[in-house]
């Protein structure tokens, strides 16, 4: 199984390679969240949930569920 | 006279539109809604040099022409209609230097329709910083723009971007991105049966279900014999553009913007592993919280507390020197009553408002969001429902147009449902006199003011009621809807002055003027209640007294009796004695009951209501909450205001749905009279039912 944005440590950087499900929001791409990008997870609420992002210095936060379906491959 | 120069002034979210705004317009600036809904139009005028002057639009800030929400699509129905008479001459968007990025993407869509658009780049004293440096020339040639470097905090490059805006025309219309690449024959179908219109606009009009004047989708569809894709296509080709977007600001942005990391200091990190911190957040949180009720408490007492004495003295000033008669009783016992119920809730209202944008403008209530989105998701609600339940502290009706940007109807719903649960600052006025007459002054383990612990227990109360029945409707609404959940962790920043002052003085204002006149017209209708009756016991008053007592009574005795007298067989005395037998299990007499009446239009009239009806016939200067503490219960004895009723009006005020104009809101949020009816007879009957069993008890 790949690898998603859940899977991230804190601190921990990926690519976002492609989206798991068609239904992505266009919100979230049109702040920053495209294949190719880095994301970096900064922070997480308890339970991990939600998840505050850094995409290529766009911050953002997301639900873990949404989170879920950004696949990512991890870089370091 | 040259025309004025229509200019619109649009961008993301938290790049500091409004503060560019302030800066043009100054307090040249007006608040109104749209036409038919419930958005908030912000418009001034601004001065130019050489004599010229420009009519500035403040649009609903939004991340791009693909709208997903009412206040997005107001700009996308203004920018797509040639007709309309605020159509821009010139689109400035605005944006902020440290996501240039995210901020270009709006920018090539608005160029995109042909419009003359000045691109902002605001927040430039932070570059330094940051280390951020720019080429604006390379940027100007790959926009085909004009840029103004400005920076809002230090009220730089406001002037260049005023010069923009008169030369506006020779701003290039040219598009910067062809959108028709992302799928060719597609687009081509469409220029071939629109050859007069932008191909951009005609996208944009396809992938919205609004409609814009004469284009709409359905008449594409039907004049020309042309075919739309299916939605998840369109989808999918939305996606596609927004890529494209994308790759081009990226080839822009490699050439122009460059970020020295090593110059870059960074607060956001160093702030938000405390502030988001999944222990110490909370606590700061709550800490926040309590400051803010504790000022609010403690702060404000002494402006109303001067208020109160003044009007007071201003009643009974006017008495003395207007000849008597019905017109100086309407005035010194109508009038100045009920406007100083008026006046009395504007230190309150100003300190909430100055928290909450306080809040809003430092970045700090995204990371409440952040952190109380999965607690709030629990009880059916979203993190961004908090910021709709911390505005219910000031007003529902604010608040209930704050859910907007809850991407879930179910959420939203459940949101706007449970709003009017939050203690608004219309109760407080209720809140406060009652505590002050029932509760002790005094201390509790030497530190804690017992009025304000009691304060603050009715504030958790309101929060926890609508979090209850949050959780309740969230398991009977029978709601099937896609969620998602994206929002902005903007910087930190240091709140500006003006813009925080300007946003106190535009809600106290509106709440003044817009709550103030009900309050003032009720005000007025109830005295002329109270001051006339239908029986000969009124018109004899003074008789009835005299062959009672005969001449045992000092004048002022004599004067007492007969206002009470009168008081009871007016016509307010009457419709009050009517509806006693509903009211007195909660503990209340015929003058509560008819304060409760009264205020079913606004709950601040409650406070009004006391005293215009405890003024009429009173001849000394006394503020409301001494004539209330004298008011004795005529069939228990004992003051009227004691612990057991006291506390069953604080649980009446509560729950109850005392507001038109947040049932009027809601019904427009939500399109439907249900929601609406649902809640008056819900929460009007769970007060009832607590402030019943509150008396009873505690009797």
């Amino acid at each position: 199984m790949s690898q998603t944005i859940a899977s991230l440590k804190k601190g921990q950087k990926g690519i976002i390679k492609q989206f798991s499900h068609d239904d992505i929001p266009l919100k979230l791409l049109e702040m920053g969240c495209l294949p190719g990008n880095e994301v970096e997870l900064v922070q997480t609420a308890p339970f991990r949930d939600p998840m505050y992002l850094n995409i290529n210095g766009s911050h953002l936060a997301i639900r873990k569920e949404t989170a879920l379906l950004i696949e990512i491959e991890v870089v370091e | 006279m040259p025309k004025q120069i229509n200019v619109a002034l649009i961008g993301n979210p938290n790049t500091g539109k409004t503060s560019v705004f302030n800066h043009l317009t100054g307090l040249n600036q007006q608040v109104g809604n749209y036409p038919g809904i419930t958005v908030e139009k912000k418009e001034g005028i601004c001065k130019l040099p050489r004599g010229l002057k420009a009519h500035i639009l403040d649009l609903p800030g939004t991340y791009s022409l693909n709208a997903s929400s009412l206040d997005e699509n107001i700009v996308i129905e203004l920018l797509l209609n040639k007709n309309d008479k605020d159509y821009p001459d010139v689109a400035v968007v605005v944006s902020d230097v440290e996501n240039l990025k995210r901020n270009l993407l709006l920018f090539t869509q608005i160029k995109d329709l042909g419009i003359p658009t000045i691109l902002a780049i605001n927040m430039a004293d932070r570059m330094d910083r940051k280390g951020i440096s720019l080429d604006i020339a390379r940027m100007e040639e790959r926009l085909k723009t004009k840029i103004a470097l400005v920076s809002a905090r230090k009220k730089t490059g406001i002037e260049e971007l005023k010069e923009l805006i008169i030369n506006h025309r020779q701003i290039s219309t040219e598009p910067c991105v062809n959108a028709s690449t992302i799928a060719p024959d597609y687009f081509d179908s469409l220029r071939k049966a629109f050859p007069n219109q932008s191909l951009y606009k005609l996208w944009l009009v396809i992938t919205h279900d609004v409609n814009f004047g004469s284009l709409n989708r359905n008449n594409l569809d039907k004049t020309s014999g042309f075919k739309t894709k299916e939605k998840t296509d369109l989808k999918r080709l939305q996606q596609k553009e927004t890529i494209v977007r994308y790759q081009f600001i990226n080839g822009i942005l490699k050439e122009t913007f460059t970020k020295d990391i090593s110059a870059a200091t960074d607060l956001r990190s160093k702030l938000d592993r405390v502030l988001t911190h999944q222990v110490w957040g909370y606590f700061i949180f709550f800490g926040i919280l309590l400051l803010i009720f504790q000022a609010i408490y403690d702060w404000s007492s002494y402006p109303m507390d001067l208020i109160d004495s003044t009007f007071a003295f201003l009643g009974e000033w006017s008495k003395e020197i207007l000849p008597s008669g019905m017109f100086t009783s309407l005035i010194s016992e109508g009038i100045i009553p009920g406007l100083g119920g008026i006046v009395i809730f504007i230190p309150q209202i100003a300190f909430l408002f100055l928290f909450i944008s306080l809040l809003e403008e430092s970045g700090y209530m995204s990371r409440v969001v952040f952190l109380m989105d999965r607690i709030m998701r629990r009880f059916g609600l979203s993190g961004k429902s908090v910021v709709p339940l911390v505005s219910g502290t000031a007003c529902a009706i604010p608040a209930v147009m704050a859910t907007r940007n809850i991407e879930d109807w179910k959420e939203r719903l459940i949101t706007i449902l449970v709003v009017p649960f939050t203690t608004c600052s219309a109760r407080l006025p209720v809140y406060l006199i009652i505590i002050a007459l029932v509760i002790p002054d005094e201390r509790f383990l030497g530190i804690f003011n017992l009025q304000g612990i009691t304060l603050m227990l009715l504030y958790m109360l309101g929060f926890g009621m609508s979090v209850f029945s949050a959780w309740i409707l969230n398991k009977i609404l029978k709601i099937k809807s896609k969620t998602y959940f994206v929002i902005e962790m903007p910087d930190y920043k240091l709140p500006l002055f003006k813009n925080v002052a300007i946003n106190v003085v535009e809600k106290t204002k509106s709440f003044v003027f817009g709550a103030g006149k009900i309050i003032l017209a009720i005000s007025i209708i109830l005295w002329v209640l109270a001051s006339y009756g239908p029986t000969e016991k009124f018109d004899n008053a003074e008789k009835i007294v005299s062959e009672q007592y005969g001449e045992s009574l000092t004048p002022e005795e004599f004067h007492n009796h007969v206002a009470s007298i009168k008081l009871e067989n007016s016509y307010i005395g009457m419709m009050g004695k009517g509806i006693e037998p509903i009211v007195r299990p909660l503990g209340y007499d015929w003058k509560i009951g008819i304060a409760i009446v009264s205020s079913f239009a606004a709950r601040e009239v409650f406070v009004g209501t006391l005293a215009t009806i405890y003024s009429v016939g009173s001849d000394e200067e006394k503020t409301i909450k001494d004539r209330m503490a004298a008011e004795t219960n005529p069939i228990l004895g004992g003051p009227l205001f004691n612990f057991a009723s006291g506390i069953s009006l604080l649980l009446f005020y509560a729950f109850a749905m005392q507001c038109m104009s947040t049932l009027a809101i809601v019904k427009r949020e939500t399109n439907s009279w249900k929601w609406p009816a649902l809640q008056l007879v819900l929460m009007s009957g769970i007060a009832y039912i607590a402030a019943f069993a509150a008396f009873q008890i505690l009797k």
